[in-house]
């Protein structure tokens, strides 16, 4: 392809990575005091908060709420700032609404919700800056946020994106590898069981290289399950110090 | 706005420590909370900052954008706000839910930074009448832990002082037309100065006392607040009266006596903080959300 070119004859990236390298990630649960559950986390460039509150009663209309488990609600924002040209609005666009509906269905596959009927769990997403990958970090963030909140899960939801170029797949795009067009895959993964939250991709992908950009992404999502594990090992010890076990 | 719902024995606790100057956290009646400010949180903007005042948490972005002039200012730039109330912050604010709370803000925001000794503006125009620098000063507002008028305005000055403009030149040929160069060097900057932008003090009436920087709880005790926008001067500039209350003309004038005092400290100390961290340079070590 014409202009910038993504992989270099070395197989290294513009970033300097390789095809299955993750960026840096950081995270943090318990970012604040006053919501249920929250967490923080940074892929890269890429940041984002989740804050999740419930299970709690139905707010707004009773009729929504459902007798046998609990209403996962969605909202996904994005700061005006977060993007290299200012949004006008932070939610309520049509990429937000698909956005939240994505995070709405991968979370309950993963919440186990028979156990709070009537009742309703809200995660909320902030994208705080936006280099790609958004809703992986969008995904990743929430997964901590609800089990910083206690809501019992059957597994952590990871998720990673891939794309593919050259005949390459490669893992955990940045936002210079979105932009060029090629085809994009965001991968939930329940990593212990193996079983696929969401998927989703855009443009034109033979069906020949579609089994290598999945094991990528698959890949990929297994290594972030590495960290979120850690993140969250590195939580409860600090919980149990304070709590002077 | 976020609420927080109390029992009648509790909001008696409240009014009854105040009047003693012993509040429930502690503190004495002009005493803020222990307040946390950092700039270039957001590599994406122009400037940013973030200030955590209590369990508030503020994130501001600057972006500067090439605008044209308003026709009856052609040698200034002008600077854009816009509140978005984070549904992180309460469930209330979920969809539309932080519109009114966020119109309110900004339309303080704008009425703090409508005269001409805030920011120069002058300095963002880079031809008259055809092209001038538009600042969009964009609050997200992520935790709602009281005082939010304060934190917010703690967090746009840190965001301005923190504000990088490239320079830009015009190039005019021959012919006439005109060309608009931005500069190579990405260290080659405008910076504004924020010696003059206010903040505000927000004073609550609580019994027959008033405090600084309440709670979320000692909100709920207040009958009316009023809203100081102090220079670091001392200079008041915006005044303000919110809540469902009233207020006696007396204890008005102590509450703005109380109001520029404090805010000259408050000032004080911001800039002391900001001018530290910048002086720090590419060592400092950059926390966020993290720490």
């Amino acid at each position: 392809m014409a202009g910038l070119e993504l992989l270099s004859d070395q197989g290294y990236r513009v970033d300097g990575r390789r095809a299955g390298e993750l960026r840096k990630i950081q995270a943090r649960m318990g970012v604040f005091a006053q919501a249920d559950g929250s967490a923080y986390i940074e892929q890269g460039n890429t940041k984002a908060l989740a804050v999740v509150y419930g299970p709690h009663e139905i707010r707004g209309s009773r009729a929504r709420a459902l007798p046998d488990r609990a209403l996962v609600n969605c909202q996904y924002s994005s700061a005006t700032f977060s993007t290299g040209e200012r949004k006008r609005r932070p939610h309520g666009d049509r990429k937000s609404c698909e956005m939240g509906l994505q995070l709405r269905q991968t979370f309950e596959a993963a919440i186990l919700t028979q156990l709070h009927p009537r009742s309703q769990i809200d995660i909320y997403v902030q994208v705080l800056q936006a280099d790609g990958g958004t809703y992986a970090a969008c995904v990743n963030a929430a997964t901590l946020a609800v089990l910083d909140a206690g809501i019992p899960m059957r597994d952590f939801v990871c998720a990673c994106s891939a794309g593919f170029v050259d005949g390459t797949a490669l893992a955990d795009l940045s936002h210079v590898e979105e932009a060029a067009g090629g085809p994009q895959l965001a991968l939930a993964l329940l990593p212990a069981s193996g079983q696929i939250a969401l998927l989703e991709m855009d443009a034109r992908l033979h069906e020949d290289h579609l089994e290598r950009v999945l094991e990528a992404a698959a890949q990929a999502a297994r290594d972030v399950h590495t960290l979120l594990d850690r993140v969250v090992r590195q939580h409860v010890r600090e919980a149990s110090i304070l709590l002077g076990d | 706005m976020a609420s927080v719902t109390l029992s009648e024995a509790e909001k008696v606790y409240i009014v009854h420590g105040v009047q003693e100057d012993l509040r429930v956290d502690g503190r004495g009646c002009e005493d803020y909370r222990c307040v946390e400010v950092e700039t270039d949180v957001v590599s994406n903007t122009s400037g940013s900052a973030r200030v955590k005042l209590g369990h508030t948490d503020i994130l501001v972005g600057v972006k500067a954008e090439m605008g044209t002039p308003k026709l009856e200012k052609p040698n200034e730039g002008y600077l854009e706000f816009f509140v978005d109330c984070s549904a992180s912050a309460t469930p209330e604010f979920e969809g539309r839910g932080g519109d009114d709370l966020g119109t309110e803000i900004a339309n303080t925001l704008y009425r703090i930074f409508n005269n001409k000794s805030s920011v120069d503006l002058k300095t963002l125009c880079i031809s008259p009448r055809e092209h001038c620098w538009v600042l969009y000063v964009d609050v997200l507002l992520l935790e709602c832990g009281g005082n939010l008028f304060d934190a917010i305005s703690i967090a746009v000055k840190a965001a301005l002082f923190n504000t990088r403009i490239p320079r830009v030149r015009v190039l005019e040929d021959e012919e006439g037309s005109k060309d608009i160069e931005l500069s190579d060097d990405p260290y080659d900057c405008i910076r504004l100065s924020v010696e003059n932008v206010p903040c505000i003090v927000t004073l609550c009436k609580i019994g027959y006392r008033h405090v600084v920087d309440a709670t979320l709880q000692e909100e709920a005790c207040s009958l009316a607040s009023l809203l100081v926008s102090v220079t670091s001067k001392g200079v008041v500039t915006c005044m303000r009266k919110v809540g469902k209350g009233s207020l006696d003309p007396e204890s008005i004038f102590e509450m703005m006596e109380t109001g520029k005092r404090v805010g000259k400290v408050l000032h004080a100390s911001l800039q002391s903080v900001v001018h530290k961290e910048e002086s720090l340079g590419p060592k400092r070590q950059k926390v966020g959300f993290l720490g």
